[in-house]
């Protein structure tokens, strides 16, 4: 009795539900599956890009799904693209993270797409396998690495950009003098801790031209390039001199947006895409936050190191390889540019070509945007110009930002672990 | 050990029963417990000894020795991660021992409010380790963290508990122990449960005292119970991965690594071989220190 | 032992137990009851606004109630691995305790190393994947299985020893077979120490995060661990609803407790003393 009950009521309940989903079932939808990582500001993005192409496609559906950040989520899209269970579409770094996922047996190939006409050329090669064949699209604006400023302490203590390094440490002498936090460290978000090494590549190349080269054949190394030891310096240096902010340990990403753009911290070493966060939590202090590249050690050569954008690929194991192309060409053109300024704000120069930037940029953008117009006044990061990027950079990071490792240890323990990575990808003269 | 004894005591069917006997107890009701334990445990295990020698993609392996077990113990994080292992291992299991005797004896006792106190004591036994580490890491947080606050009141700055590399790996632990002390005090409490009157009885009318009964007769007739806790705080806590991982990734840095957290990091990072080869060294680490410890604690068992 | 006594330690034992093992969980019910501004302060107080059923709504829809999949996803996972444990663990601890033979030497041996070994994750990956039991709800139900057997096992064949054989003997000469005689003589018999392995590893597997982490991952997969886990990056600046989450997937655990009190006292010490 109980059972014809329990079963008549599940009939009814499946008869409504499908009377409910009916006008969908009319037609012959699609389902595409699109693997984003966690970070508010993409999940923003993924959803505008979702509404404004479902709205312009009403017979597919987009299915977002996330996964952590970080070495995390590296180990999420290394393992399920491996397993062949990867979804439709996703969206990963470019770049040397992209190297390591094989993509030639992974990912389908789209160089010959039209939508590739978009693409500015200057982004190809970052996501180029070993091929020679290209893998995806930009999905996002360019960034620069470097520090954030809030623009209320400069002005209150009188204080100008710093150029060179010494400049830099001298800024943070005057507001530690005038009590408040200098510069401002997250390492509850261990990947925070890697800008003072990764963002300070212009430096590098500047002083050794052939370092990316030397490096990705195994001749350069971190612990034996005084240009490129600096980076591991500055972070012993900053947390020497005790300019941090006392919870930098525990502190996570959002409370450095909170502290830079507030006011309770002078810098933040960050890449701007965070700008788009700032915009989202701390719109009233947008403009309070500007941005300037690393300094070195040399003020009349200054420049910004810039990161490619994350791209959006197609996995081979994909269902339906006509829809997804149809989205990732939609996020390759200027209708996706419009959905991710709507979702975000301008957080910097677009790959994609014909996409403007509104005309009133925050702050920090107006900032970055010199840089690309000045003759020479950018470089890529490392990770961008080798396949080969340390797994462990993190956690060093943290050690040395946190007095644990000295700076010339800490360069040395990353030389072994570029050299595992460097192993796993089988590349030549690394034995 | 009470059931080969109890076993080889039981009457000898008679030999014309025999085969029936043993038919009612047929070799194939191994089978499908066998089966899944083959395929899922045995088979990777075994796959492991090779795919340790390896560099391995998952799509392809490529022999190359012994160079992944070099480069492991290369790492100069792993003697740390060794090192922090057995102090995980030995400092919760120590613990559980010593606060699982205590409580157990309190809450034996005669006194007020003891169903509400056991109660207590093991509820957290049952709570998502995740959810455990997620509330203590803000509990423990140095600055806005209710610990350090309640420990501002007294006029003392407490520590970064999961931030100062001195006392991650000890802050976990402890958080290790508040969870588990529960079982260990059940196991506890079973066993002085079923320690018999008379033996108190009679030693009452020796003259002897509390603190005597607790030395002579307690303490030597727990050690089934103590057996049992050890071995199984120290197989949990030197292959302890959840609760590190919830609350430090090891860190800051890599002071609070432990073996499982680097082999999950080298598998993170798509070293398959690498972590293997982990996994083959922290299977042989909890070898070693596990047999001889409960063979010698087995073995005094039975010459007493 | 005097009154006073009693009363004195039972006392100090209260007052102790209220500032270690409460406080936590009270942390937790407070921060899941508070507004998001108030609960990124992290204190003790008393929530301003008490919004336990907004919080409890935000925390259910997020991301197409991802929270409800996880808990439907958690229960056939429990569910099915559990059956699956009693009975083939106790088939083996049956056979194991009743008839020694040259099988149950090496039998023996498996299920200790079934408990010191720890799992080696990227060849079972890879074999999931060969016999394409990966990210499939099965294939996780069975390494539940595996890797829960020992411990199974071994409670199983410590309270076997005490039931009699004589009954076995009267139902084999009531021309009873092994099937027979194990489930309709013996399983019944077997009820308190059912009732441990149910409860024990219903906890277990519940509260299991590691292996659904390696084995299944894939939104349409996803564990109540894992949701907690995803939830702890996307929900950093909203404690409110991360503690919510916390108390929720706390509620399944509270009620067996709650239910089964007695007998998991009774059945955990009994398997673990002897075992």
């Amino acid at each position: 009795m109980t059972f014809l009950t329990s079963r008549r009521t599940l009939i009814a309940t499946v008869a409504a539900l499908s009377l409910l989903a009916g006008t969908g079932y009319a037609q012959a939808q699609v389902t595409l599956s699109y693997l984003i990582d966690d970070n508010p500001t993409n999940l923003a993005t993924a959803e505008a890009l979702k509404a404004a192409f479902e709205a312009e496609n009403p017979d597919i559906k987009i299915d977002i799904e996330t996964r952590p950040g970080g070495g995390e989520g590296d180990n999420i899209v290394k393992t399920r693209l491996a397993t062949g269970e990867m979804t439709d579409v996703f969206r990963y770094n470019a770049g040397s993270l992209f190297q390591a996922l094989n993509a030639p047996q992974t990912m389908m190939d789209l160089t010959d797409e039209p939508f590739q006409a978009n693409v500015i050329d200057s982004f190809k090669p970052v996501v180029t396998a070993t091929d020679g064949r290209v893998y995806g699209v930009p999905e996002e604006a360019s960034m620069g690495g470097g520090i954030l400023y809030n623009k209320k302490i400069y002005a209150e203590l009188g204080l100008s950009v710093p150029k060179s390094w010494a400049d830099f440490m001298a800024n943070n002498e005057k507001v530690k003098a005038a009590g408040k936090v200098p510069v401002i460290q997250t390492f509850g978000d261990t990947w925070t801790s890697q800008l003072f090494v990764l963002a300070d590549y212009y430096n590098v190349q500047a002083a050794v031209p052939t370092f990316a080269a030397d490096y990705t054949a195994g001749k350069a190394k971190y612990a034996t390039t005084p240009a490129a030891m600096a980076g591991f310096q500055y972070g012993e240096d900053v947390f020497k001199a005790g300019y941090l902010n006392e919870d930098f340990a525990a502190a996570v990403f959002d409370d450095g947006l909170r502290m830079v753009a507030t006011g309770e911290g002078a810098h933040y070493p960050m890449l701007t895409f965070a700008i788009g966060g700032i915009s989202q939590n701390y719109p009233e202090n947008l403009q309070d936050v500007g941005f300037f590249a690393i300094p070195g050690p040399d003020a009349s050569s200054n420049g910004l190191t810039v990161w490619m954008p994350a791209a959006v690929y197609i996995s081979k194991t994909t269902q339906h390889p006509e829809e997804a192309k149809k989205f990732v060409s939609f996020i390759a053109s200027t209708k996706g540019c419009d959905a991710r300024t709507s979702a975000n704000g301008a957080t910097g120069p677009y790959l994609i070509k014909g996409c403007e930037l509104p005309a009133d940029v925050p702050a920090a953008v107006a900032d970055l945007l010199p840089y690309f117009q000045t003759e020479g006044g950018t470089a890529p990061a490392l990770e961008f110009l080798s396949p080969i990027k340390g797994p462990a950079l993190e956690q060093i990071t943290v050690e040395v930002g946190s007095g644990i490792r000295p700076a010339a240890e800490a360069a040395a323990l990353y030389d072994e672990d570029v050299k595992k990575q460097a192993m796993q990808l089988g590349l030549p003269g690394w034995n | 050990m009470s059931v080969a004894i109890e076993a080889s005591a039981a009457p000898r069917p008679a030999p014309d029963n025999l085969r029936r006997v043993k038919s009612a107890y047929p070799t194939w009701f191994f089978l499908p417990a066998a089966i899944i334990y083959g395929v899922l445990f045995l088979f990777p295990t075994i796959a492991s000894l090779f795919f340790s020698l390896t560099r391995w993609t998952l799509f392809e392996a490529q022999f190359i020795g012994l160079d992944n077990f070099a480069q492991f113990f290369r790492e100069p994080f792993l003697v740390k991660g060794l090192v922090n292992t057995l102090i995980y291992g030995f400092v919760t299991s120590g613990l559980k021992v010593v606060l699982g005797t205590l409580l157990a004896l309190l809450l034996t006792s005669d006194i007020i409010g003891r169903g509400y106190l056991r109660a207590v004591v093991f509820f957290p036994t049952l709570v998502s380790t995740i959810g455990v580490g997620i509330t203590f890491t803000v509990m423990m947080h140095p600055t806005n963290g209710i610990i350090n606050e309640a420990i501002s009141l007294f006029g003392i700055k407490g520590p970064g508990w999961l931030t100062d590399p001195r006392f991650a790996l000890l802050s976990v632990a402890l958080v290790d122990v508040w969870k588990g002390v529960g079982l260990a005090t059940l196991i506890y409490i079973a066993g002085i449960v079923s320690i018999p009157r008379d033996y108190f009885e009679a030693s009452k009318i020796d003259g002897a005292s509390a603190w005597q009964n607790f030395w002579e007769i307690t303490l030597p007739l727990l050690k089934p119970a103590t057996i049992t806790v050890v071995t199984l705080s120290l197989i949990g806590g030197l292959r302890s991965f959840d609760l590190i991982w919830a609350m430090t990734r090891g860190g800051p840095g890599f002071t609070s690594d432990v073996i499982a957290s680097v082999i999950y990091k080298q598998y993170q990072a798509g070293f398959y071989g690498l972590s293997t080869a982990g996994n083959v060294v922290l299977f042989v680490m909890v070898a070693i220190i596990i047999v001889p410890i409960s063979v010698f604690l087995n073995r005094r068992e039975v010459e007493e | 032992m005097n009154h006073a006594r009693r009363y004195w330690v039972g006392g100090i034992a209260i007052v102790a137990s209220v500032v270690v093992f409460l406080v936590p969980f009270a942390f937790i019910i407070l921060m899941s009851m508070k507004d998001r501004k108030q609960a990124s302060l992290r204190n003790f107080d008393l929530p301003v606004n008490w919004q336990l059923w907004d919080n409890l709504v935000a925390v259910v829809q997020t991301r197409d109630y991802m929270l409800v999949t996880a808990f439907i996803n958690s229960t056939i996972l429990t569910v099915a691995s559990v059956t699956l444990l009693v009975i083939f663990g106790a088939m083996v601890g049956f056979v194991l305790q009743r008839r020694p033979s040259r099988w149950s030497g090496i039998a023996n041996f498996f299920v200790l190393a079934g408990l010191i070994i720890p799992p080696a994750v990227v060849p079972t990956i890879w074999v999931l994947q060969g016999i394409n039991l990966f990210k499939t709800m099965h294939g996780m139900i069975l390494i539940e299985v595996a890797y829960g057997l020992s411990f199974s096992v071994l409670l199983f064949r410590a309270f076997i020893a005490s039931v009699p054989r004589e009954l076995d003997e009267a139902a084999i000469i009531d021309g009873a077979g092994p099937l027979r005689l194990f489930f309709s003589v013996i399983l019944p018999l077997l009820r308190p120490v059912v009732i441990t392995v149910i409860v024990v590893q219903s906890v277990a597997i519940f509260n299991d995060f590691t292996n659904p982490l390696y084995y299944l991952p894939g939104k349409e997969n996803v564990t109540v661990q894992l949701t907690l886990y995803n939830f702890q990056s996307q929900f950093s600046t909203q404690f409110n609803l991360l503690f919510m989450n916390i108390l929720l997937i706390t509620i399944p655990p509270l009620l067996v407790y709650i239910f089964f009190n007695r007998q998991i006292v009774a059945g955990m010490t009994a398997g673990a003393v002897k075992g």
